[in-house]
Order: C-alpha cells, then sequence, then structure tokens
C-alpha cells in the first residue's frame, strides 16, 4: 500500500513529464549486463537497471521426459522474492507476485520456442536435458519481470553444457563449450499506465500507483509472443494499441544490449 | 609422502577474502563476504515488530536468522529452494554464533531479521555465511562487543588443514572431517562448533590453535569492509 500523499505527487509530476526520479516517461534507467561470474552455475546474469539488481542463474541436468513429449527437453522457470532484497517481502511458500513473474517469463521463452527443445533429446522417452532458470533480486526496485526476463535470457546465453561421462551421469565440474544455441531473443517489456499517461521501466515506488500494466513479450522481428495485463483498471483499445507500440519500441533498446552478452 | 592441497595453499591458509558493507540498499544492513568460489549475501531489517505476538520478548529484542542456497549456487543439480532439515539447522546455529555479541535490551517485543543468500559455494558455506551477517549486523548499527569471525578447520588424509574448499571435502569419500567454527576475535570465544568425521581429541585441538591465525584475518577484511563504506 501506499500513501495516498505520495501517489498523487508521481500522477501529478508525470502530467508535466517528470517522473519523480528525475526520468521522461518513456526513459529507462542506466542498464548494466554481467555474465558467467558464478561457478556452480551453468549460466549466469547480472542485471542492473539504477538502483535494482537481478540475477538469474541456470542449472542443467539430464531427466526423464515427460509422457506426453518423449522427444523434448524441459524447460523451467522460477523466481522467488527474497526478502533479503525487500523489507515488505516475507519468507514463506511462494506469493503470486512470484509465481506470476515466472509464468510471464516462462511464456515468453516457451511460446517464441527460442531454443529447440528437440535437441535436448538423448534417449527417446528415457533421457533428456532439462533446463532450469531461477530468477532472483537482490535489490529490488521495481519492474521485475522485464528484468528478470532480460536476465533470463543473458543467463541462457552464456550456459554451456556441463560434460555428460559414459554412464550418462553428470560431471558438473567440467564446461562444455556447446552451447543452448538461442535462435530467438524474446524480450518482455511491462508498459504502465498512470492516470492516463504510460511508462515503462517502474520503480518500486511508481509500482505502487500503477491503474494497470501490459506486459508485451517482443520477438526480434517485432512480432510479440506473450502477453499479460495486471492492475485494477481496465484498458481500452486505444491503450492497448499505445501500449504495444511502446513495448516494441522499448524493446529494441534492451534488445541492443543483450546482443553483445555471451 | 608430502600431502599438497589442490588450491596449493599452504596448510593454514585461508581462501581469498573479499568483504562488502551496505550493497542491499532497502536493509538497514548488508554485506556481501567471498571467500574463494563461496559467496554470501546477508541483509539485516530490523529491529522491527514481532509477529505473531506470543514470540516477543518484552526484556529484550530477538535475533531471527535464515541461511538459504539459491537454486543455482549447489555443486551438483539445481537445489529445491524453500527450507529444508539442512537450511533450518544452519540457521538455527547461525543465530547462536552471532547472537553473544549482540545486545538488543534496548529493543523490547522486536525481532532483528537477518537473511543469508548463497549464489554459489564450493564448501565452507555456513561459515561464509556467519561472516557476511556479522558485517551486516554492525552495519546496521546494532550494539555490538565484537565482531563475529568464521571459518571451518579440517582434517584430510591425515592433514590438519584450515578452510577446506569442495575438491578437499570430497577427496577421500567423505572420508575428510571438517569443523567449522565462529569466534569472537578479541575473546577467543567460540559460538559455532560442530563436526563431522574422525579426529583425535590431540588433532582436533590442534585444529583449534592453528585456526587462529586465518580467522584474524577475517575478522580484519570484515571491519576493513565497514571502514570502507564511510571512505
Amino acid at each position: 500500500m501506499m500513501n495516498h500523499e505520495v501517489k498523487e505527487h508521481i500522477r501529478n509530476a508525470l502530467k508535466k513529464g517528470i517522473r519523480i526520479d528525475g526520468r521522461k516517461l518513456e526513459e529507462l534507467r542506466p542498464i548494466s549486463i554481467e555474465t558467467g561470474f558464478l561457478s556452480t552455475a551453468e549460466g549466469s546474469a547480472k542485471i542492473i537497471f539504477g538502483d535494482a539488481e537481478v540475477l538469474a542463474g541456470v542449472k542443467m541436468a539430464i531427466e526423464k521426459p515427460y509422457p506426453d513429449t518423449p522427444e523434448d527437453g524441459v524447460l523451467m522457470v522460477g523466481a522467488e522474492l527474497l526478502p533479503l532484497s525487500n523489507p515488505e517481502f516475507e519468507s514463506g511458500p511462494p506469493s503470486i507476485e512470484s509465481i506470476e513473474t515466472a509464468r510471464v517469463i516462462d511464456r515468453g521463452i516457451r511460446e517464441s520456442k527460442a531454443f529447440n527443445t528437440k535437441s535436448l533429446c538423448l534417449e527417446k522417452g528415457e533421457k533428456v536435458w532439462t533446463v532450469a532458470i531461477d530468477i532472483v533480486p537482490l535489490n529490488y526496485d521495481g519492474n521485475l519481470i522485464d528484468m528478470g526476463g532480460l536476465a533470463a535470457l543473458a543467463a541462457l546465453k552464456n550456459a554451456r553444457f556441463p560434460k555428460m561421462n559414459e554412464d550418462g551421469t553428470v560431471d558438473y565440474h567440467v564446461k562444455t563449450d556447446k552451447t543452448l544455441e538461442l535462435q530467438k531473443m524474446p524480450v518482455p517489456i511491462t508498459v504502465c499506465k498512470i492516470g492516463d499517461l504510460l511508462i515503462v521501466d517502474p520503480t518500486d515506488e511508481e509500482e505502487k500507483a500503477v491503474d494497470a500494466r501490459l506486459t508485451v513479450t517482443v520477438l526480434d522481428d517485432d512480432k510479440i509472443c506473450a502477453l499479460q495485463k495486471g492492475g485494477d483498471s481496465p484498458l481500452t483499445m486505444k491503450d492497448i494499441e499505445k501500449m504495444v507500440d511502446l513495448a516494441i519500441k522499448t524493446s529494441k533498446v534492451l534488445r541492443s544490449k543483450i546482443v553483445e552478452v555471451n | 609422502m608430502t600431502f599438497e592441497r589442490p588450491s596449493k595453499r599452504k596448510f593454514d591458509e585461508a581462501r581469498p577474502v573479499e568483504a562488502e558493507a551496505g550493497v542491499i540498499k532497502k536493509a538497514d544492513g548488508s554485506a556481501r563476504f567471498k571467500i574463494g568460489d563461496t559467496e554470501a549475501y546477508a541483509a539485516v531489517y530490523g529491529p522491527r515488530e514481532l509477529h505473531p505476538k506470543f514470540l516477543q520478548d518484552p526484556k529484550t529484542g530477538i535475533l531471527r536468522c535464515n541461511y538459504s542456497m539459491l537454486p543455482f549456487s549447489g555443486d551438483g543439480s539445481r537445489v529445491r529452494p524453500g527450507p529444508s532439515r539442512r537450511s533450518k539447522e544452519i540457521s538455527m546455529v547461525t543465530e547462536k554464533a552471532l547472537r553473544p555479541v549482540l545486545d538488543l535490551r534496548d529493543y523490547p517485543n522486536t525481532v532483528v531479521d537477518v537473511f543469508i543468500e548463497l549464489p554459489q559455494t564450493d564448501a565452507g558455506s555456513r561459515c561464509a555465511g556467519i561472516c557476511a551477517a556479522a558485517i551486516a549486523l554492525a552495519d546496521a548499527g546494532l550494539t555490538m562487543k565484537d565482531m563475529v569471525s568464521s571459518v571451518s578447520v579440517g582434517m584430510v588424509r591425515g592433514n590438519l588443514l584450515v578452510d577446506l574448499d569442495g575438491d578437499e571435502e570430497h577427496m577421500d569419500e567423505n572420508e575428510a572431517a571438517d569443523v567449522p567454527i565462529a569466534m569472537i576475535p578479541s575473546t577467543e570465544e567460540i559460538t559455532l562448533l560442530q563436526m563431522d568425521g574422525i579426529v583425535s581429541k590431540e588433532d582436533f585441538f590442534k585444529g583449534l590453535e592453528m585456526v587462529k591465525p586465518a580467522l584474524r584475518l577475517i575478522a580484519e577484511k570484515q571491519r576493513e569492509a565497514l571502514k570502507n563504506k564511510y571512505k
């Protein structure tokens, strides 16, 4: 919950085209990306947007495939809102916010077929690679879906398969140079509506003043592959059109940052 | 035959240490502590009101620690998120390791929460967690008698070694003995002591002596981290 006066202040400033941290409505915070710094993960990424910091790690394992997809590797996306990162997050079973974050990011990667799950099959119906991506904020300051989605992509790009022994077990101490060969880069962008105005990359404070939001996951060719509306207020057709346009425009900025990562 | 550590360290030499205070912006105190490839973040929230109310102590604030390994931080496959028997026990001994240096009598009915998260581990994770938590508690401005510093000493193939890494722990199919220790540096009082493996009484006490210089070095890094925040 948020103090009514603070919310009013955010709204009034936005009408003048200014956000409480001094940014313009469509401006992103300063961004930095680091990859491959964790020794235990097959792939890792740290994304920083201003004061917000999000980690993603990829773990791979050999497991039995699902019976209905015997030739497909398994993708798993998890997100945990660490109480370490924000006094408002509590310990306990996964909150609905963490579940939504993980599911929206998962949907973008899955629906875009970012990597070929068939190539993860080792023995039909018996052995496939599973790829688990876990996303956590270290410093929470809003925009977790977009940052987590970007971190997931960077960690997937950075991931190297561990060595498989002849008996079919995995030697996690030896990394090969085999990558997941990402074919698509699904970038989730959340556009927030506050009053009549649209912003991207909201801080924690701004998120609390949001009336409605729309996450649009955008592909390289500007096609979209996943959507999620949130917030209590409805959106008009006109709103949605503007939000999708802004998401596509913003996705290009983030995509250019992720291209350099490996 | 002379024994050589896989990392080429001297027997009483800990791994390289990095320590940093104030890394979590919304926390009241925080720290990052890295020893070799084991890395711990700690954040302190509080003193804040404790719920449910029956847990409150009208005489003093209480300390609550939560140790957790991130899903990608394990040596093998993914670590399932959420508490396990192991993480709950470590949380408890971490609390006991830190409590003796804290004075929370000025904050009745409150809790000081310490969250410890490990993004990567290579043995010695509870010790790294305690080191990070101690810096974070000091960074939060809580009254403390002294730092708490922690490292392990172990026995591998008949050799006493300070700060076992993963390679050393797994060298002899669980034959290695491992003794995690936390100490209050100024008084040399022990606040964490556990062990698994087999060691003679003589070797055990030799190990306790041997670990002291490494603990002093770690305490120095912890204090430096706090000073660096204000440079």
